[in-house]
Formats: structure tokens, sequence, C-alpha cells
């Protein structure tokens, strides 16, 4: 039996494709992982004997057609998932099983794959650590006392320690691309409304984003691939015709302008991060690619827009979680207000508390026109940056965080600290635009950095393809001794 | 005739007080489903029986605007004469409530989908305006219930998203009267265009009643309070009239009306405070992120206007010119589109003049006594239209014809087979009736002597005498005719 740890998300595709080996050969591989690796703590829930028994249903179909034949997958647990747990991270939905599938995953299913079980996040995907999960932090394989970043921070370690081929996360302010830069994987956030937001538990509506988490970048293009596509039960769906952006792939970017943001050579920026760009910059130097220096001149105003734009829309977002239709409810209380404010006080978490009483602050009669409007027209502004920007050129090349990975606790007790992590990710939600990160090197510890890459809406190919062409560059290299089986 | 003077103020030893009214109207869109969902909108089916994962708020579930929805505020909007703006944006309305499953309504803010608009009321002091202030869409919330147990509250979610439009007034009403007609005229408006059945037993039609007054003649209008969500017109009125005399009452007695939301208690016949302006919700309003701005193209409205139907006004004005009706008899025929449309139907083959008494003095006391509508009026147009034109050929007469009516009213019969059946055909055969008449003077020659000799009153009863030996039947003009030939002689 082959290892098929090394292989790609692909690579299984074609095995089962071509008959080498079956559905259930590979289900049961990643199964065996997953059983061995429960110090991750990736997952929420599993769903073994299903999965055994989809890869069975599998293997005996004739048609191996779909883009993802007989590829079992974990995905984070924000997405619904029918008869399956789907708890967003959260005691108030810890037995939630939804009677639905979301868009994305059900596009997954149709193309072949087969769910193995519900990866970690941080709840409601509100965290750039998983520390705030109800089910406990998720931990990176990259090192024993290491955070995976986050939201999806379990699907990013899960990814990196091989307990499923590729994953898929949601991006609200940076949720897949930070995680991928922690665990030298590849995440890819979309264009807002390439991919549909319906059965996927919102957190900020405006910013939420489907992605892939791929070990590579072919594999990114195949899962994007995937999981696109317009769906008219999401009026922000983007209505346009499904790209092949696997078969388009090529690492053609000769010629291609790479603009350069002086802004986001922030201070205090770790040295080796600064090298990792210029390294990022000399490859594609190398690849003929133009290298041109622009500015996006708003981008310090994004971090403190993003803190007041998706916690206003949370606050509104969580306000179903009320303990009287589904999901978690206080025994306690002797009326209906009271039966709210425990079942909310005990359902929730410090941080998604923290994020409720922003929004609600933000929005209310008397501040909404210094907070909420004004991070209205500042995010408009951030996006004419990016658009001025992209007259001049292809794509934008920039570090995916501020740092590598920190430790368990290391910031749980320093919000603004932790928020700053996303100071490089966040202007591109607001924007709606595309971006990837790839591994591009390691800081002095070893541990994974990434390079983000950003384009204009719906210009993934583009991308792709230069990450495609940077990664054989790079040739970035992960061997993790697997300590934690 | 002259016109009536407006004489509605609220009159006290020292003062006299104007009242200030202004409505917000709930109407309920006649649609198949609902404003975001594709769920049933229905009236009376079992609880929770039409509830969509989108109206019970599950988590990631999205809201897809019900474009019929739109079509019906649109052309409610151009029945009201309003401006429809191309571009409309729904925010979210927050607040808690058991029956609220998302915490928050979907509704218009800012940005509704109808700006100013204007209706006419036809008062007996004149015509009047009612200016419109603005139309916008929302959805509707669940239903409490709590009188079904003494430690539960249960909630239907049944009307959970539901489309309603909010229309609110101008602060132009001045009396309940006026309020009266202003919710009729609406209701009628939109029974016309077929985008609100206005049943306010259903709750299809309810209103949010803004009451202030000020003393005759003053300028600056009274601080308002505002009585939530009434239900019907009667209770419309009786709650305009009792707040505004409370409000008479407190400043009289030299105390401030503080802006509030108020209940109306029906049997009590009084309104109390609900919540003070310091209690007053903040309802957080911020563009639902959920849903695109909505614009609309002009040709979508020119496409709707197209298709509206003649609107109350217009066809009152027709009515008058082209048929010679009175503005009375105008308005109680177009107050309901299936009565302008039976009055139609009916004057294609019958005298209007007596197609419009007959209608609104017969057919409609038959109507209300049995508490029909139009629609299912047992005498059909055509029945109607051949009972009049049996009168105007004086086949039968008016007498003659009430009795053939009340028989269609029962058996839902032609008028032509009734008369035959029940031999009510008018007697005018001269020869016939002549010797009727030769018969009642011969029985009653003294009588005839008398008339002779000078007494003229006793015509009457040799009229009376003919009719009832013809059984009523005989021709009255022709009885009158022979009858004074004979008696000349």
């Amino acid at each position: 039996m082959s290892d098929f740890n090394k292989s790609s998300l692909l690579e299984i595709v074609n095995l089962i494709k071509s008959k080498k080996v079956s559905s259930l050969e590979i289900t049961n591989h990643f199964i065996k992982n997953i059983e061995k690796s429960k110090k991750l703590n990736c997952f929420i829930t599993t769903c073994f004997e299903e999965s055994v028994k989809n890869a069975k249903n599998f293997d005996a179909k004739k048609n191996f057609d779909g883009l993802l034949s007989g590829v079992p997958l974990a995905v984070k647990d924000l997405f619904c998932t029918k008869n399956i747990k789907s708890t967003a991270g959260s005691k108030i939905l810890e037995n939630f099983i939804p009677t639905y599938e979301s868009t994305v995953t059900n596009n997954l299913w149709s193309e072949g794959a087969i769910l193995l079980g519900k990866l970690n996040c941080d709840e409601f995907a509100m965290g750039s650590s998983n520390e705030t999960s109800y089910f406990g932090n998720t931990i990176n394989p990259v090192g024993k006392d290491l955070v995976p970043g986050g939201s999806s921070g379990g699907s990013a370690s899960a990814l990196a320690a091989n307990l499923t081929p590729a994953t898929i996360g949601t991006d609200t302010g940076g949720s897949i691309r930070q995680p991928a830069s922690f665990t030298g994987t590849v995440g890819l956030k979309p264009t807002y409304g390439l991919c549909s937001r319906w059965g996927i538990v919102a957190f900020a509506s405006s910013l939420d984003q489907a992605g892939p988490m791929t070990k590579n970048v072919e594999d990114s293009a195949l899962l994007l691939e995937a999981m696109s596509g317009h769906d008219h039960k999401d009026s922000t769906s983007i209505n346009k015709k499904k790209e092949n952006y696997l078969k388009n792939l090529n690492e053609k970017i000769k010629g291609l302008k790479i603009g350069i943001p002086k802004e986001y050579r922030v201070e205090n920026m770790p040295k080796e991060i600064d090298n990792l760009w210029k390294k990022g910059i000399d490859i594609l130097k190398k690849s003929g690619a133009k290298i041109v220096n622009v500015t996006l001149p708003h981008t310090k105003y994004a971090l403190p827009t993003y803190y007041i734009v998706a916690p206003a829309e949370a606050s509104s977002n969580l306000a179903r979680y009320d303990g009287v239709k589904y999901g978690y409810r206080s025994k306690k209380g002797k009326n209906l207000i009271e039966m709210y404010e425990n079942t909310r006080g005990e359902g929730f978490g410090d941080e998604v508390k923290r994020r409720v009483l922003i929004g609600t602050y933000v929005l209310s009669s008397g501040y909404y026109d210094a907070y909420y409007l004004k991070a209205q027209k500042v995010r408009k502004l951030i996006k004419n940056d990016f658009d001025k920007c992209f007259k001049n050129v292809d794509a934008i090349l920039t570090p995916s965080t501020p740092s590598s990975a920190f430790k368990v606790g290391e910031k749980t007790n320093d919000p603004i600290s932790m928020y700053l992590n996303d100071i490089f990710t966040v202007p591109v939600n607001l924007a709606g635009i595309p971006a990837i990160s790839i591994p591009a090197g390691q800081d002095n510890k070893g541990y994974p950095l990434g390079l983000q890459l950003i384009s204009r809406a719906l210009d993934e190919q583009k991308i792709l393809n230069i990450a495609f062409a940077m990664e054989k560059s790079i040739g970035f290299k992960q061997s993790l001794n697997r300590w934690w089986e | 005739m002259e016109k009536e003077k407006f004489d509605y103020y609220i009159k006290t030893d020292k003062n006299s007080w104007e009242v200030v009214v202004g409505l917000e109207v709930h109407a309920q869109v006649i649609s198949e489903s609902k404003l975001f969902s594709g769920s049933s909108t229905k009236f009376g089916a079992k609880p929770n029986t039409q509830v969509s994962l989108v109206d019970s708020a599950f988590p990631g579930m999205l809201p897809v605007i019900n474009q019929y929805c739109i079509e019906q505020a649109v052309k409610t909007g151009l029945g009201l004469n309003a401006k429809i703006n191309l571009y409309s944006i729904f925010d979210r309305k927050n607040y808690f409530y058991a029956d609220l499953p998302a915490g928050y309504q979907i509704s218009q803010y800012k940005n509704p989908i109808v700006g100013e608009g204007a209706v006419t009321l036809d008062m007996p002091y004149g015509s009047k305006k009612v200016g419109i202030e603005r139309l916008h869409l929302e959805q509707d919330a669940g239903k409490s219930i709590h009188d079904l147990s003494p430690d539960n509250t249960f909630v239907d979610l049944n009307r959970s998203g539901v489309a309603l439009m909010e229309i609110v007034s101008k602060p132009d009403l001045r009396s309940p009267n006026e309020v009266n007609l202003y919710v009729k005229k609406l209701r009628t408006i939109m029974r016309y265009l077929g985008t609100c059945d206005g049943n306010m037993q259903e709750g299809s039609l309810r209103a949010d009643v803004n009451v202030s007054v000020r003393k005759k003649g003053e300028k600056k209008f009274g601080t308002r309070c505002e009585i939530k969500n009434v239900n019907s017109i009667k209770f419309m009125e009786m709650a305009i009239d009792s707040e505004a005399k409370r409000q008479v009452e407190l400043l009289e007695s030299g105390k401030v009306i503080e802006q509030e939301t108020r209940l109306f208690d029906t049997k009590k016949n009084e309104t109390r405070s609900m919540r003070s302006k310091e209690e007053a919700h903040d309802y957080r309003y911020f563009p639902d992120p959920d849903l695109l701005p909505l614009e609309i193209k002009q040709s979508f409205i020119d496409g709707l206007k197209k298709k509206l139907p003649e609107l109350p006004d217009k066809k009152k004005d027709r009515f008058i010119k082209k048929f010679k009706l009175t503005p009375y008899e105008a308005n109680v025929l177009v107050s309901e589109i299936d009565i302008s449309k039976y009055f139609e139907e009916v004057i294609k083959n019958a005298d209007i003049k007596l197609a419009k008494n007959w209608i609104i003095v017969e057919l409609f006391a038959v109507l209300n006594e049995k508490n029909l509508d139009i629609k299912d009026s047992p005498v059909s147009p055509k029945n109607l239209a051949s009972l009049i034109k049996a009168i105007s050929s004086g086949e039968i007469s008016g007498k003659i014809a009430k009795k053939v009516f009340e028989i269609m009213v029962e058996t839902g019969g032609e008028p032509s087979k009734i008369i035959k059946e029940k031999g009510l055909k008018q007697q005018s055969d001269p020869k016939e009736l002549e010797k009727i008449i030769i018969k009642v003077l011969g029985d009653n020659s003294e009588k005839v002597s008398e008339y002779k000799s000078g007494k003229e009153k006793l015509y009457g009863f040799f009229v009376g005498e003919v009719m009832k030996a013809s059984s009523g039947k005989a021709n009255p003009k022709l009885v009158n005719d022979i009858l004074k030939e004979k008696l000349k002689k």
C-alpha cells in the first residue's frame, strides 16, 4: 500500500478514478489517521459509519465522473450538514442537527466526495487561534504548544496532519488564509459571492466566504471548482458560468504586473517576514513578472473598519440563538427575558459575547453614524484603493500574516493583539476580492510562513496561476514527525 | 345643496380642540408565498404548518425576495398616486421576541420602495386630500398565543415572513370619521388592485394610530401618542375619540402629554400606556447584508401601470358623467370593484335609472340582511337586468316587480319564468280591463252616483277595487284611462 499521506487530493482522485485504490481503502486510511490523532483535537464530530457506508456505495457505482470521485473529506463545523451535528464551535448549537445540507458541501457530495466529520473552529468563526471553540482548542501539528490559527484552525490542522486530503473553511477576515499560513498549507478566499453562503452558519454576512484549504495549488484549483457556483437561494451569489480552474491552471506568468503595497510593511514586523516577502518578489521577478510599487492608502483603517462591520452584522446574525426554536436553552429564568439572558449568557463564550456587545453598541441610535455608517464609507475607500491599484497591476503580493504561529494561551487575554493577526487579510474581505495564501518558507523556529496573492474580483484563475508558479520555485517542504500519534 | 362645515372639535368650557391623526396602516400583501420564502400564506392553516427553514430562522438560512410582492407594492404605490423609488433598501429591525425567530424583522427604513402620494376623500364638507408619506415592505412576525395555558406561551409561525405593506399617512386626518373614510378608501383602492384583501377579521389590515390635539387655530402640532395595532375601523374611531379626550383633559388641567406608545382597551373604551419614549426600543436598523439593494427599472413600473384597473376615483367620475349618477350614488357603486362590475353588467341591458335604484335600495337591503358579498348575490346581474326590462316594457308593475324580486332572492330564478309561472304578468288588454271595471262600477253603483255628484275622493276607491279584482296585475295607466272615461259618462 502506498503512503496516502504523501498524496495530494488530485492524486487520490486519480487513484480512485483509475480504480487503483477503492474509495473504501482511502476512507479507512484517513479514519485510521483521525483515530490516532485525538491529541490535536481537530474534530468536533466524526461520522465514520456513514463514511464507510458511503465509500462502499461509491465503489459499487459505475460512474466515477465527479471531480472528487470517492474522496473522503472533513469540513469546518460551520457548514450545516444534513443529519450530522453542526455546532459552529458553540455550546449554543452543541446538539444541533440540521435537516438540510449547505450548498457548498452539497456541491462536494455531488462531485463524489464523502464526509469524514466536522472540524473544530473558533466559536461562530470568531477568533484567530481556534481557542474560542467551546470544544477546546485545536493544536497545530507543527508544534505541541502552537495554535493552528483561526477560525478555520481545525481544518488547517487536520489538513497539515493528513487527517483529510483537503478541506474547506470559511474566511470572514482571514479565517482561511491565516491558519493556512500557520500550518504550511494553501488557503484561498474566493471573491465574495463565488461560493454560496446558504447553509453556512453566518458570522458577518457581507464578509463571509467559503473556500478551499489544500496541500498545494493544484488541489486548491480543483476544490474551488467543485465547491463554487451560482445558487439562487443566496441573493448575494454571483450568477456566472462555472470555471475550469484546474484545466486552466498554468505557470505562465511572464509579463504579469505584480504590485507591492508599501502600507503592508508594518511597524515591528519580524525581519523574517520581510525577508520572506523579498524572497517572493525575487521569485516573481525570475519568473518574468514585473514588480510595481503600489499604494493602498486606507490600509491602516481596514482593521478598525472590520471590527465595526463584522461585529455589527454578527450581533444581528446571532440574535436567532435565543433558546426558543432550537439549540441550547437555559433551564433558569422566570420569564422570557430571563430565559433569553440565561440562554445566551450560558450558551455563548466570551469572544462571541464581546463581539455581540461591540456590534450592538455600534448600531445603537446615536452611535450608528459615528461608527457603522462611517465604517461603511471607509470600506468603500478601501475597495476603491484596490480598484485603482488593479488598473495597473494584475495581482498584489503581501505576507499572509505579521507573524508565524503563536503559542496556545499567548494572546487569549489580549484581544487587540489577537485582532492584529488579521491585519494583512482583512482588507481583502472588506473589498470582496479573492486572495490566496501559499506556504513560502519557515521562520528561525521552523514554523511555516505564508505569502498572500490578491487579485481583482473573479480573477481567481490569475492568482492560482501565479501561486502555482511560485509554489514550484519555492519548493516548500514540511515533514512532520507525527509526534501526536 | 349647501355643503356642511367641518365640525369635529373637542369643545370644553374654555377651548375648542382640534384632533390631529396620522395612520400607519399595515396591509397584508396578497401573494401565494411569503416575502422571502416559498411557504404558503394561506390563512387559517394548522399552527406551524406553513413554515420554512427561512421563516423559522435556522442557521445559515437566507432570504430571497419574492418578486411578486414587489409588483404588488409598486401597484399599490401607483394606486396611491405615489412616487415609486427605483432604488430601495431592506433593513433589519432588531428586537427580541419569541415570535420573531431571527431576532430581527426585515423591513425598509431609510429607503422605502414607495415615496410620497395622496388619496382623496369625499367628505360632506367637500373633497379632502390626505397625504401619503411612504409605503414600505416588511415581514410579518409570528403569533404568540398566551391563553392556551397558564404556564406556557405558544408560538405559531405560519404568519412569520408574510409580506406586509406599511402605508404611512401624513398627519392630515382631523376626525374619527375622516379616519374611517381614509381606511375604507385605502381598502377600496387595494381591493381594486388586488394587492390586499382588507379583511380586518383575519388581520390583513390593521393600523397604528397617532393622535395629538391642539387648540383650534394653532399651527404647531401637539405631542402625539401612538396607539398600537388597532384592528377594526370602529375601534380606531373609538380609540381616537377617547385618546383625544384624554389628552385634552390632561392639557386643560395644566399637565403635558408624554410621547408614548399606548394600547386601546376595547372593553373599557380607553387607551393605556404600553411604553414611554424612554422605554422605546432601539431597533438598531441597518441594511440587511443578506439582500442586495432593490433596483427596479422604469420599464417594470410602466408595464404594471398599463395593467392597472380603472381606479375608484376615475370610475366615479366616469359614472357621474356617463350615467348621470349623483356623487352619492357613484360613490356607493364604486365602493367595491365587484359592485361596480355588477352595476355595469346590469346596465348593459337595462335602464340606468331603474338599475341604480334597484341595486342601491333593493339589492343592498337583501345583501345586508343576508350578510352576503355582491359576488355571492342570489340575483345575478343578468336576472336583475331582465327584471328591470320587464318593468320598463310595462310587462309588470313596480309593485309586482318587488314580488318577483323576492322570489328571485329565494330561488335565484329568472324573472320571466317566475312571472309566467306565477301568472304575474300585467293585465294590459283594454278589453279585459274594461270588463273588470264595468263589473266593479256595477257592483258599486251607489258610490258611482256619489262620485258623480261631487265626491271625487272616491276615485281612489274605484282604482283599489279594480286592482284587487285583477289581483294587482292590472296595468295602472290603462286602469286610469278607462276608469276616467267610464266615470265621465
